[in-house]
């Protein structure tokens, strides 16, 4: 958190260390079954905070995350499946393709002037080119999916990323944590400063000598380049990649609900986002087991009606509205 | 043929050109981007199938009755929910209207179900021959009435008094509010204009392909590609904008395969984007 620490009053730092230790521990205590939503409360977080760098911090709003997940764990898979090469290498060069194809759409765009809703659309246009685009692509599987061998859930292969759902816990909790721990540097960083500039006044910033170009380029970047990496996590977690899914618009929104709702540009909102959002739709999936309703689209439908009433009546998120009361500093945040 | 895949295009793109009318419509005026568009398309599809099973409505006469209940769902849609957030950040915006399509697309789930509906209508399956050329006849009189409808529109905007106030509140929405003209009102009624163009292209829609529930995002980006390409706030960009893509799909679904049209579609919007940003009709702002 920015300014942790002296900010922090008792309460707070009581609160964190529960939370903490209440991770940590999850496994001795939890079922398979919760520990699978906490393994998928911590992958939302990662994958919101990768995000929220790019939206968030710089302003920039995209709507086609899924294209650096789908990239990042089809690039990984097709080392891992076609080469042997282990996941960890593999994930080297989801990172490189993520952070190159950021480079490409950011400096197309920027260069050109491409900027808010235009950019938006930009984003998912790039998702969905390469969604269809994998489709056709035979060598990986094409529309029929790509699929990673499944070794024996009780052998733990840690470089292989072969294990189970507890290795898979600790590295989501790993990722959450590295992910909280980049966003918090760098929003301390001339990096941070000069992309809130950006987002709050773009000609303000560039007035004042910021190079607005390089800057956004580098959001960009970063931001595809740690959202390869949940790219990969899901792949190894998952082992089945089929591109109607990965790449879909709907992966894209999933990814970026959570740090709208917990709060946009804070450090906790899309930690906080998918902590409340993903137990709420396995909640609602219960709710509707238990009374009998298994028609489809109930689920959401009340999800978004979740969604409706937070946006209407906590615009800022929930992190702002409650962070003071828990004795938190109030979070700067997207104005 | 290329020439009958060119008609084709042609003749579809004009259904697209409308149904993307709504939605420039809609941004040009009150700034909101609707991503909840193609559900209300989709939603209107329905409504034409319903009247279509009961009362043997043809698509072609469910445009009046359709469009009403479009531009009532539309206004009062602004009215409640979308009017407050007129002045806030885009990205609020946009989730606001994601939970609105969210809703929307599986409501029509829930109560239609995931399987194709469609209707069968006499004319159908018959075509006019004009020389060498063969044209739907479905194809055909949607493609005419998505043209009516269009004129209706501009007409609207061009001589109507509300239509020239809803320009005056696109031009300088703070002037429109200082000459005294009640902004919300117009607001309201523009997001029914605009539903109600998305619902009569839906009606020609049903004439052309099957509704399913989960092809409202589609129809969604679809929406919108024809509005940057053509130009965000140009009427007639739109509609021209809408039988370019519609020839583009035409023949990328001939001379490829049928699932790669879209491929070319984002293509399209990409060299647009980053070439003509304001659009092939727009003018550079």
């Amino acid at each position: 958190m920015t300014g942790a620490g002296p900010g922090l009053a008792l309460r707070a730092k009581v609160l964190l260390a529960v939370l903490a230790v209440a991770l940590v521990a999850a496994p001795l205590y939890t079922s398979d079954y919760v520990l699978s939503i906490l393994i998928l409360c911590l992958y939302f977080a990662y994958a919101g905070q990768a995000w929220n760098i790019m939206t968030g911090f710089a302003g920039q709003l995209s709507l086609g995350h899924s294209l650096y997940v789908g990239i990042g764990a089809y690039v990984a898979a097709m080392f891992f499946v076609k080469f042997g090469v282990n996941p960890w290498l593999g994930a080297l060069g989801a990172i490189a393709a993520c952070a190159v194809i950021g480079a490409i759409i950011g400096v197309l765009a920027f260069r050109f002037g491409v900027g808010g809703v235009y950019f938006a659309i930009l984003t998912i246009a790039f998702a969905e080119f390469t969604r269809i685009g994998f489709d056709h692509l035979e060598w990986l599987g094409g529309s029929g999916g790509l699929f990673i061998p499944v070794a024996s859930r009780h052998t733990m292969d840690f470089l292989r990323l072969r294990g189970p759902p507890v290795m898979f816990f600790y590295i989501a909790l790993a990722l959450a944590l590295v992910g909280l721990w980049i966003s918090a540097a760098l929003l301390k960083s001339r990096f941070g400063y000069y992309w809130q500039a950006i987002r709050e006044n773009e000609e303000a910033a560039q007035a004042l000598g910021i190079n607005v170009f390089r800057y956004k380029l580098y959001a960009v970047m970063i931001s595809a380049a740690l959202t390869a990496v949940a790219g990969v996590f899901f792949a190894f977690y998952y082992n089945t990649l089929f591109p109607e899914q990965i790449f879909s618009m709907g992966r894209s929104i999933e990814i970026i609900l959570g740090p709208i709702i917990g709060g946009l540009g804070t450090l906790a909102g899309p930690i906080v986002g998918a902590f409340v959002l993903t137990p709420l739709a396995d909640l609602v999936t219960e709710l509707m087991e238990l009374l009998g309703i298994d028609t489809p689209g109930v689920k959401q439908v009340f999800y978004g009606v979740c969604l409706l009433v937070v946006v209407v009546f906590l615009p800022n998120g929930i992190w702002p509205a409650i962070a003071k009361r828990l004795g938190f500093p109030p979070p700067g945040g997207h104005s | 043929m290329p020439l009958d895949l060119i008609v084709k295009g042609v003749l579809t793109g004009l259904v697209y050109g409308l149904g993307a009318l709504g939605l420039s419509v809609i941004y040009g005026v009150t700034r909101i981007v609707n991503f909840a568009h193609g559900e209300m398309m989709t939603a209107a599809m329905y409504v034409a199938v319903l009247l279509f099973v009961w009362a043997k409505v043809d698509p072609m006469l469910a445009i009046l009755p359709v469009a009403v209940l479009a531009f009532v769902f539309g206004f009062a849609l602004q009215r409640t929910v979308i009017n407050p957030f007129v002045t806030r950040p885009e990205h609020t915006q946009f989730m606001l209207l994601v939970a609105v399509a969210m809703i929307l697309v599986n409501v029509q789930l829930i109560v239609f179900g995931p399987d194709a509906r469609n209707v069968m209508v006499d004319y159908q399956l018959e075509s006019f021959e004009v020389g060498p050329l063969i044209i739907d006849k479905a194809r055909a009189f949607a493609a005419l009435a998505a043209l009516a409808v269009a004129a209706a529109l501009f007409a609207f905007f061009r001589y109507s008094l509300t239509g020239k106030a809803i320009r005056a509140c696109a031009d300088n929405q703070l002037g429109a509010r200082v000459v005294g003209l009640d902004v919300d009102r117009l607001y309201a009624l523009t997001f029914g204009l605009g539903a109600a163009c998305v619902g009569a292209a839906g009606c020609l829609m049903l004439l052309l392909v099957d509704v399913t529930p989960m092809q409202g995002p589609a129809y969604t980006l679809l929406a919108f590609i024809v509005v940057i390409v053509g130009g965000m706030g140009s009427l007639p960009g739109a509609l021209a904008a809408g039988v370019v893509i519609g020839v583009s799909e035409a023949l990328a679904g001939f001379y490829f395969t049928p699932s790669a049209k879209s491929m070319f579609t984002f293509a399209l919007l990409v060299l647009v984007l980053l070439f003509r940003p304001q659009g092939l009709f727009g003018r550079r702002v």
